[in-house]
């Protein structure tokens, strides 16, 4: 999988200004012209696509940096003339969502707390049951590996009636623990294949080794596997921290207004119908919530697409 | 498992007891949420729940008022244009930049950085920049305007005929770079002498990709096809952030349908009945997918 994502080198034909190598006399591939109709066509495409999919990023950014005159003179995609950070510090602090007044940082630390531990615990039930499925099978294992796949295409709203029953009966619904245990189960699916496909490709002998040296289950996991499966843990905390980070459908089931995640949140100061629409701060609002994933995946970079695809792409 | 014990032979439960134990949380989960949760939601659609579950039975009447219910007429038929737009524009644009991807072209790593951040936002961030992006009094629609075309009018989010298209622009935003990168993958996984025989036998680049490469990607094509799928039946962030089911109810899709019964009316029989016929959808298809896929060899 991750071979064949990895980008070829480009070959000694494209790199490099042609003309500089004419001169040195023929050697190696003919170099072909930079300005071919096929290279423009493809820059020019791919560039173009670029540009579109860069264009929300932009009007946000600009959007977040006006005062809300200019914001009513102007178009949405001229640079700001005045740069001004108070759309930002209005948007962390001070933003209303129904009577609460104090921005988005309430829900940016309440996603915090949401999203660490159910990263931590997650990947923690996760690992250890790809572990089992993978080298200590046992009779009916696959059967509850199979539910547990489909289960993954089951939509959300045929479970979350159920959910809610047995999160009240346990005294968990509305609390940070009730999300949090939610989004451990509904990640499980992904994870677990995930790390049940890593340690399948991992050589057998390793763990038939030891085994004749009398390690044990746990010892095994701990000692061998756990050392060796550093980069999928780090794929799949990836995976998961902007997963849970970016949900929203179990923040407004599962929380109460106090506890809200950012996006829930977000989503509320920008779509209240009350008040003066600040677009300025409404965009500024989204590229907060916004950045956590977004510094996740810049500094990720292909570690992101090796996790999408592992998970997307049985392996 | 344990009826037969034979002398002499440790008992079969406590075999593997370790393996068992840690798997008691994916066995919870597959059994009881994934398994009892599914059940328990289809048994009590034929109920007359309101306010709380309970079994009294009516039934196929939930799903009738269902059908009779023009607002779920209205959000299958937006998830039915959705969901054919979708599919088409996704795996086209997805495939497209993924051919051009594929040219041995520079900064390859940068364009697929580009296509594939917005998959990193939530639905509700992509919703609000493209609800402001397409607000006709300071988005597209104004700009376009002073630029001299006075009579130019897009404003999907505020047309109930075209507000679904406004929200099919923001998801294949977010999502064709997924697409993509499985695309780019299903292609980085043909052999290169394919390309090196049907250059030899002079086939012009088009006709290779829709001859030959396309038809060898078909399990690519497949997994894709079941990913965008059974996304699409479960959109509904995206359009509480961008139309919130407006104007009116021209934007609603089941998700939305589904949650508004269950926690705002507090009529959830008919979230139950509604829910299960998503259920129904995604069944229809993931069960022939994972009958192709798994039915007739088994894996390990």
């Amino acid at each position: 999988m991750d071979k064949s994502l990895t980008t070829p080198v480009s070959g000694p034909a494209i790199s490099g200004p042609a003309g500089s190598r004419l001169q040195t006399g023929p050697q190696g591939k003919r170099p072909r012209k930079v300005l071919s109709s096929r290279n423009i066509i493809v820059y020019g495409a791919l560039g173009l696509a670029a540009i579109y999919y860069l264009i929300p990023l932009y009007v946000m950014v600009v959007t977040s940096l006006k005062g809300m005159p200019e914001i009513r003179l102007g178009n949405i995609f001229s640079p700001p003339m005045e740069i001004t950070f108070e759309p930002w510090v209005k948007a962390w602090a001070e933003a209303c969502t129904g009577l609460n007044c104090d921005g988005l940082s309430r829900g940016f630390w309440n996603s915090v707390r949401i999203t660490v531990p159910s990263v931590i615990v997650s990947i923690a039930i996760a690992s250890v049951n790809g572990y089992a499925l993978a080298n200590w099978r046992f009779k009916g294992s696959e059967i509850f590996f199979t539910i547990l796949i489909v289960g993954a295409f089951i939509p959300y709203q045929v479970m979350i009636y159920p959910i809610v029953i047995v999160l009240r009966e346990l005294g968990l619904y509305g609390s940070l623990y009730g999300l949090i245990l939610v989004h451990s189960i509904f990640g499980m699916p992904i994870q677990t294949l995930l790390f049940r496909n890593y340690f399948v490709s991992l050589p057998e002998e390793l763990f038939k080794a030891a085994r004749i040296d009398g390690a044990g289950f746990w010892q095994i996991y701990f000692r061998i596997m756990l050392p060796m499966s550093l980069p999928i843990f780090v794929v799949s905390m990836i995976l998961q921290t902007t997963g849970i980070w970016n949900d929203f459908l179990f923040g407004v089931v599962f929380t109460r207004p106090d506890t809200y995640p950012m996006t829930v949140q977000l989503n509320n100061i920008v779509n209240s119908v009350q008040g003066v629409k600040e677009y300025n701060v409404n965009m500024a609002a989204t590229l907060l919530t916004g950045a956590v994933p977004l510094i996740v995946y810049f500094v990720s970079g292909r570690l992101f697409v090796r996790g999408i695809a592992a998970g997307a792409v049985k392996g | 498992m344990a009826a037969h014990t034979q002398p002499g032979r440790p008992n079969q439960l406590f075999r593997n007891l370790n393996s068992k134990i840690a798997s008691i949380p994916m066995m919870l989960t597959a059994v009881v949420i994934f398994l009892g949760g599914t059940i328990w939601t289809v048994v009590y659609s034929f109920t007359n729940s309101k306010l709380l579950p309970r079994l009294s039975f009516v039934g196929l009447e939930q799903y009738e008022r269902l059908w009779d219910t023009p607002r779920w007429i209205v959000s299958i038929q937006n998830l039915a244009t959705y969901g054919c737009l979708s599919l088409i524009f996704s795996l086209t644009i997805g495939f497209l930049l993924a051919a051009l991807m594929d040219q041995k072209i520079r900064f390859e790593n940068t364009f697929r950085t580009i296509f594939l951040y917005p998959f990193a936002l939530s639905f509700i961030v992509t919703g609000l920049v493209w609800q402001w992006i397409l607000n006709p009094e300071f988005g597209v629609q104004s700009v376009v305007r002073s630029l001299g075309w006075t009579s130019f009018t897009f404003d999907p989010l505020y047309n109930s005929d075209i507000v679904i298209y406004g929200i099919l622009i923001a998801a294949l935003w977010q999502g064709t770079g997924l697409v993509m990168c499985l695309m780019l993958a299903g292609l980085r996984g043909i052999d290169e002498d394919i390309w090196k025989a049907a250059r030899v036998d002079g086939i012009p680049m088009w006709k290779t990709y829709l001859f030959i490469i396309i038809p060898m990607m078909r399990p690519v094509f497949v997994t894709t096809l079941v990913i965008i799928a059974s996304g699409i039946v479960r959109i509904y962030d995206l359009v509480v952030a961008q139309t919130s089911g407006g104007p009116g109810i021209a934007s609603d899709v089941p998700a939305k349908y589904v949650y508004d019964y269950m926690f705002f009316a507090q009529n959830l029989g008919q979230g139950f009945a509604a829910s299960t016929m998503m259920l129904l959808a995604v069944a229809i298809i993931i069960v022939p997918w994972a009958y192709l896929e798994f039915g007739g060899r088994k894996r390990g």
